[in-house]
């Protein structure tokens, strides 16, 4: 019997420290990333990486100024936005309320296969096709923010589509019902109640599809060009905080090395407070029901 | 005058027969009450009135239903039917917006943009609801604010505010309190003066008090239909007396 | 038999509910612009869709012709790149992965789901934390295996960095999906083997985990997925050797990172094409059965 009581308190112990994986996991990430990347921060001056113009790490004297990648990561998560944004939640309304069952079953597992496809088939698709299509009907290389943007906004739909959907149909009948029997279109109802309703939903799924354009990394530094520049039009190239990391970290040394992990750093920095304001938005809707 | 003329009606879900040969005129200006066990169908005979049961799966309606002598399931256009024929629900619907906004939602829905015309179309509405001076402070606080009673009576100023010919209400006091409950009674009776008013009710005495007319459903068959009254008084069929004296229900 | 009867003549009945074209086009003129709403939603979804039909066909269209024997090839050279020993190293790497990240995602849900107090202070920071884990970049992940298991632990560009750097990042869909699994096995079980005199112990291992199974094992695929389409996270914790990985501290590169040099190197557009539809087959196999399994659970459960 008690040989039984031990086993059973060992195994809660076990099982209590397995649960204690995802808070070291975090911790042991923000420390090493910290404790490796802040100090490069010191070296080349705070305001000189974050706001710093210049790139150019194999230069003597080197320049370790990020603005420029701060900014386009900036620049092509919002056109991502704008591109996946109204697409996605409009998908989430047609397959919430007006999608004909038969179809239903197609579309859904059709909208969840985009999110399966990997990011660097993303990539070499939009290098193979959406980069050339650019350069010939638009000018430039190809490879820019406008052909990152579409394969950006390619890759949230999924992300976009799925949380809204679930947002939209937590809606109580009852407003849909409501609206109708006042008069109004089926439309009008959805468009005027339902949506209206799931808003804090339907937030939370454009930013964690911020979250997602922002990290991505494979699909961008093949298609868009990677120029440490701030574009000027849709067909200039950029080159993002994540691109950055990976076209010279295989080849870096020393403070250059570091100054590719401050900006991992700061890339982290960025997701932390997406994801801070996600559960912000979260506990506030459930507050509000 | 009959409002609503409904002439052999029968409703199915899908192999349910739910509606069996309803033959009912209601008269203008009355108030019309259905009264029956729950699952007699009065709840369904009334959403057949506005099309609500159109949302229902595998619903089938025949017969003809006849608003003012036309075809409700003819070419009437179907939000027109529902702007002529508002409906209050059982449970307080309220949508997540302000009081005014939800007010305003109906004239706008039919197109009236206007401030002030929407200011004044608010103000009328809940006057009509009685419930102006609670709220007319509170126009711009969301509406799931409200108590239970008031976001009923927001919710029959919002049928109003569209200017609706009949008004169908669905036990739209089962879910209140008595003093709300009787709050709600005096307007319909107010209220009867200009709109038809057809409901539903699980509450004999609440029958008795306001409605005109009383039609008596069981087992989706129309038992009884007469004065209020009458039925009441002397009812005709065995099977109502024995449920308005309470030996079933 | 008078059921039958009546069955046929409720299915011959004609409806006059039935909301038909021209009463639709009666609201619709009276509103247009609920028509245009209408038509911009179903665009939409029309786009949706129309991608990803464009995505998988251009791809499968321009790589199946370039499915060549040599491209399986059991030994890779320049001329070949053949992705055998990247698939090889891509089945290694997930099991290796799963050994590690599964005991633990299982086992984090099960404190969550059947030991932890509703309203634990802590619960709430370990859901937070997976929360976090769940939404860091792929590459942040490759930047943080990198720092940690190849420098800091001294591993090496290895099979082992990269499984660890893996089984941190799927660990919080492990542990999500098995916790959801484990609350939908009703408490009438629980309480069934309480009754019995089991304890809480031999009730998780015997009676609920074995329910929660095919929930578990659904995300257990779902993250298969994941490590399978990986890259940004691999190439400076795996490397990209393209020899087979034979030891745990051997360098190799998976199917997705080999793919990514390939299309890097732009020398073998053909064999990338090739790459990405074998890769396209894998993810989306694994996400079927991922859903199959998940849908079975579903009808079980109804």
């Amino acid at each position: 019997m008690r040989l039984k009581t031990f086993r059973e308190r060992a195994m809660q112990g076990v099982f209590f420290l397995t649960a204690l994986a995802s808070i070291a996991a975090v911790a042991v990430i923000c420390v090493f990333l910290f404790i490796n990347g802040v100090p490069a921060m010191a070296e080349i001056g705070f305001f000189d990486f974050i706001g710093g113009q210049k790139w150019a790490p194999t230069n003597v004297p080197a320049s370790y100024g990020i603005f420029d990648m701060i900014v386009a990561s900036v620049y092509v998560t919002a056109g991502a936005i704008v591109i996946g944004v109204p697409i996605g939640i409009l998908t989430a309304v047609f397959l919430a309320r007006f999608c004909p069952k038969p179809l239903y079953k197609i579309l859904k597992p059709a909208t969840e296969l985009l999110a399966g496809i990997p990011s660097i088939v993303y990539g070499f698709f939009g290098l193979m096709v959406v980069v050339p299509f650019i350069r010939d009907n638009f000018g430039g290389f190809g490879s820019s923010w406008l052909a990152a943007s579409i394969v950006l906004g390619i890759m949230i739909l999924p992300t976009i589509i799925g949380v809204s959907e679930s947002a939209i149909r937590a809606v109580p009948e009852s407003y849909f019902e409501g609206a109708l029997a006042l008069g109004a279109t089926k439309e009008r109802s959805v468009f005027k109640t339902i949506l209206p309703a799931s808003k804090s939903g339907v937030l939370a799924a454009v930013v964690l599809g911020i979250g997602r354009a922002l990290g991505e990394t494979m699909a961008v530094v093949l298609i868009a060009g990677n120029q440490v520049q701030i574009p000027t039009k849709l067909t200039d190239g950029l080159r993002t905080l994540t691109a950055n990391i990976v076209l010279e970290m295989g080849y870096s040394t020393g403070l250059h090395r570091q100054a590719l992990i401050a900006t991992g750093v700061v890339l982290f920095v960025f997701i932390l407070l997406i994801t801070l304001s996600m559960q912000a938005i979260k506990s506030r809707s459930e507050k509000h029901g | 005058m009959d409002k609503f003329t409904i002439d052999n009606m029968n409703l199915y879900y899908g192999k349910f027969h739910a509606l069996k040969d309803v033959t009912l005129h209601m008269p203008k200006n009355k108030i019309t009450a259905f009264i029956g066990p729950s699952g007699c169908g009065k709840s369904t005979l009334l959403k057949s009135l506005n099309r609500m049961n159109d949302l229902v799966e595998g619903c089938k309606i025949t017969g003809d239903i006849r608003l003012d002598g036309t075809d409700i399931y003819g070419n009437m256009d179907i939000n027109v039917l529902r702007k002529r024929v508002g409906m209050v629900f059982q449970k307080a619907n309220p949508f997540p917006m302000s009081v005014y906004d939800n007010i305003a939602f109906g004239p706008r829905t039919h197109g009236i943009k206007k401030k002030s015309e929407l200011d004044q179309i608010v103000e009328q509405s809940l006057r009509d609801a009685a419930i102006w001076d609670e709220l007319k402070d509170r126009l711009k606080k969301s509406a799931l604010g409200l108590s239970g009673g008031q976001q009923q009576r927001l919710c029959i100023a919002r049928a109003l505010a569209v200017k609706p010919e009949v008004l169908l209400m669905d036990e739209a006091t089962s879910a209140l309190d008595p003093i709300s409950t009787g709050k709600i009674e005096e307007l319909c009776l107010k209220l009867k003066e200009e709109y038809t008013i057809i409901m539903v009710t699980h509450n004999m005495q609440q029958a008795l008090r306001i409605s005109d007319n009383t039609a008596f459903f069981l087992l989706g068959e129309m038992v009884e239909y007469n004065t209020t009254d009458a039925v009441f008084s002397s009812p005709q069929d065995k099977r109502t007396e024995e449920y308005i004296t309470g030996r079933f229900g | 038999m008078a059921d039958k009867n009546t069955s046929a003549v409720i299915d011959d009945i004609k409806p006059i509910n039935k909301v038909t074209f021209k009463q639709r086009m009666i609201s619709y003129k009276r509103k247009p612009l609920s028509l245009v709403m209408l038509l911009l939603v179903a665009l939409a979804a029309l786009l949706s869709a129309a991608a990803l039909v464009f995505i998988i066909v251009y791809v499968l269209v321009r790589g199946i012709p370039n499915l060549t024997p040599e491209l399986f090839a059991l030994t890779y050279n320049s001329d070949n790149v053949s992705c055998m020993p990247s698939i090889i190293n891509t089945i290694v790497l997930t099991l290796l992965t799963l050994l590690i990240a599964v005991p633990f995602g299982i086992g984090a849900a099960i404190y969550l789901a059947e030991y932890a107090k509703k309203g634990n202070r802590l619960v709430k920071v370990i859901r937070t934390m997976a929360e976090t884990l769940a939404g860091i970049p792929s590459i942040v992940y490759g930047l943080f295996g990198m720092l940690f298991f190849v420098y800091a632990l001294n591993w090496g560009y290895s099979l082992l960095a990269g499984a660890f750097t893996l089984a941190i990042m799927v660990l919080p869909t492990i542990m999500r999906t098995t916790e959801e699994a484990l609350l939908t096995v009703p408490d009438s079980y629980r309480e069934g083997s309480y009754g019995l005199g089991a304890g809480k112990l031999r009730t998780i291992v015997r009676i609920i985990l074995p329910s929660a199974m095919p929930g578990i094992l659904a995300g257990v695929i779902l993250a298969v997925g994941r490590i399978v389409g990986e890259t940004a996270a691999l190439i400076y914790t795996y490397g990209s050797a393209t020899g087979y990985a034979t030891g745990l501290f051997n360098s190799g590169r998976s199917l997705a990172v080999h793919m990514y040099v390939l299309t890097n190197e732009g020398l073998h557009t053909d064999q990338a094409w090739g790459t990405a539809v074998v890769l396209l087959v894998l993810v989306f196999g694994i996400n079927t059965l991922s859903a199959f399994i998940a849908k079975k659970l579903g009808n079980k459960k109804g």
